[in-house]
């Protein structure tokens, strides 16, 4: 467009303007693209403000969002929501990483054999329905009320979605690439090098994004129960004490939390899997 | 270049049939097939859609087991896949994951690394696509994912050089060029080609014969030897009078409607 504009004008002043104008105006599309993405959160802040200011909600059941920022503010100063989501981080982290590890090679192993799935897949499909909030009294008898029964209850929660997505994506191997090995002699290790794992990959990062998700409610429901720091603490002493604001500070973490770390592993994802062109809607 | 297969052996069919069973019944999908394939021909096979091309050749690549009859390079039986042969599909089938030069590659094995890049650079530039090293198949057009393939498929320097409709699914200006491209390449590797093709122009163009298969069940209906000193003019007499005598045999079988590709 402005190669034109400069072929026709020639090298005069406004081919300059405009040339100075492109990084602006990339900004600014960057701006709407940024303003429309944040829109239906900020319009449903605004309306959850404008009903309590039209007096529509009661503050008790439901604070503004402008006391929920306040404690949100309050909290953090005093180091105790900081510190909080520290500890819930940490134990989603621990049993995250057990997760992952486990559900992998585990997945892997079931994906690349027949006899081992055979073995397996009762027990799998049977346990793998129970919610990990059901094993939390189990949990607190086993380990007690420490560390060790929360990150085991976020590992097995974590642990299906990972195991799950890593089978299927082994499975759905292309057979048509089943053949070119066949007919390239290409050895069994080379060929879960090359072909499978590469091609299970996305299937694999969706189960890890899942397996993170489901970790994060993992981590509340277990520090609902029995803990003494942790998000999940924070929004149990608040709902003792009816302070709503805090249980809504505690729930927007949680919330944010999880978006921050699907954001990071969603990368991780972009960097891996740089082949893949897939559908993202119109 | 020396790259080519030190020897290549003749390809003797027949007689072959096959016949599928499936819950709903059974397809007889080859029938007494009989070929003769001398090392180092190019045969062009032409058929109507369903008459058993891809299921002879999947034969030949050893893909397809349990069929009734012989088939045998020099002298030794075709149980399975095997190095010797190597196969050019439809789609490229080039792993997405890979670079050009690792799809090249993949099927090498038990080589030093120097003597891999050697073989890969060599076959990069036989098809013409020296370049293109470190570039992803999703960066290639059709053309250039097809010869990948190629050079994937003849750097284990195999006898024989089967491909299964390779340039059905590009354009009439790039087909033209890719056969020019493999019969420049046959020239050089002297690898037997087998290649099975709708269209009856590239048939003549590339082949030393065309095998016309007719169907239900597949079997050879005429082999029709290509006269015509290479490079071959399309619009030379010899050649459209060819291009009908062929067109006829289909014409009379299926009643098909007139046009250059069946
Ligand atoms: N795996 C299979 N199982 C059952 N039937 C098959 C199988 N493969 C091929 N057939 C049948 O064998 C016959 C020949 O199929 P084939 O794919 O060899 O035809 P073709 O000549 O290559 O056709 P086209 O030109 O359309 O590719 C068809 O009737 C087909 O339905
Ligand atoms: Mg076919």
């Amino acid at each position: 467009m402005s190669g034109l504009v400069a072929a026709v004008s020639g090298p005069g002043p406004v081919t300059g303007w405009r040339e100075r104008l492109r990084p602006l105006r990339s900004l600014a599309a960057a701006a709407r693209r940024g303003a429309f993405y944040l829109a239906l959160p900020a319009a449903l802040i605004i309306l959850w403000q404008g009903l309590f200011e039209l007096g529509l909600i009661r503050p008790i059941l439901l604070p503004p969002p402008s006391t929920v920022a306040r404690t949100f503010w309050t909290l953090t100063a005093s180091g105790e929501l900081p510190l909080h989501i520290a500890v819930s981080l940490l134990r989603v982290l621990e049993g995250f990483a057990i997760a992952a590890a486990l559900g992998l090679i585990l997945g892997i192993g079931i994906g690349l054999s027949r006899s081992l799935d055979q073995a397996t897949d009762l027990t799998i499909q049977l346990i793998k329905p129970i919610p990990p909030i059901a094993w939390i009294p189990l949990a607190i008898l086993w380990f007690g009320i420490g560390e060790a029964g929360k990150v085991y209850i976020i590992a097995l929660g974590a642990f299906f979605p990972v195991l799950v997505n890593t089978i299927d994506g082994i499975r759905q191997t292309d057979h048509r690439y089943v053949e070119l090995a066949r007919i390239l002699e290409v050895t069994r290790s080379r060929f879960i090098a090359q072909v499978v794992l590469p091609g299970a990959l996305p299937s694999i990062m969706t189960g890890l994004r899942v397996g993170l998700m489901v970790a994060w409610i993992c981590v509340v429901a277990a520090e609902l129960i029995a803990a003494s720091r942790g998000v999940g603490y924070l929004i149990m002493d608040a709902r003792q004490l009816s302070q709503t604001d805090q249980v809504l500070v505690g729930m927007i973490t949680i919330g944010a939390m999880g978006k921050l770390l699907d954001v990071l592993l969603k990368a991780a994802e972009h960097r891996l899997i740089t082949w893949k062109t897939t559908y993202s809607g119109n | 270049m020396t790259i080519a297969a030190a020897r290549t052996d003749d390809l003797r069919i027949g007689p072959l049939s096959k016949t599928f069973s499936l819950p709903t019944g059974s397809v007889h999908a080859l029938d007494s097939i009989r070929l003769d394939i001398p090392g180092g021909r190019f045969i062009s096979i032409v058929g109507a859609s369903g008459c058993g091309k891809s299921t002879l050749l999947r034969i030949i690549a050893g893909l397809e087991t349990g069929y009734d009859g012989h088939v045998t390079l020099g002298d030794k039986p075709i149980t399975g896949p095997g190095l010797d042969r190597g196969v050019v599909f439809q789609e490229h089938r080039l792993l997405p994951w890979l670079t050009v030069e690792a799809n090249i590659a993949f099927g090498l094995k038990n080589l030093p690394p120097d003597e891999i890049a050697r073989r890969v650079a060599e076959h990069l530039e036989l098809v013409g696509l020296a370049g293109f090293a470190k570039a992803y198949p999703h960066q290639l057009s059709g053309g250039m994912a097809q010869r990948v393939a190629i050079a994937r498929a003849l750097v284990n320097q195999p006898q024989v050089l089967l491909l299964d409709e390779p340039f059905g699914a590009l354009d009439a200006m790039t087909k033209i060029q890719m056969q020019q491209e493999v019969l420049r390449i046959w020239e050089v590797e002297k690898t037997t080609m087998i290649l099975v093709t709708h269209d009856i122009d590239e048939a003549i163009f590339l082949g030393d014969e065309v095998v016309v298969m007719s169907s239900r069940p597949g079997t050879v209906k005429m082999v029709l030897p290509v006269e015509l000193s290479r490079p071959r003019d399309r619009s030379s007499i010899d050649f459209i009078a060819l291009r009908k005598r062929i067109h006829r045999e289909f014409f009379t079988e299926a009643e098909l409607p007139f046009a250059y590709e069946i």
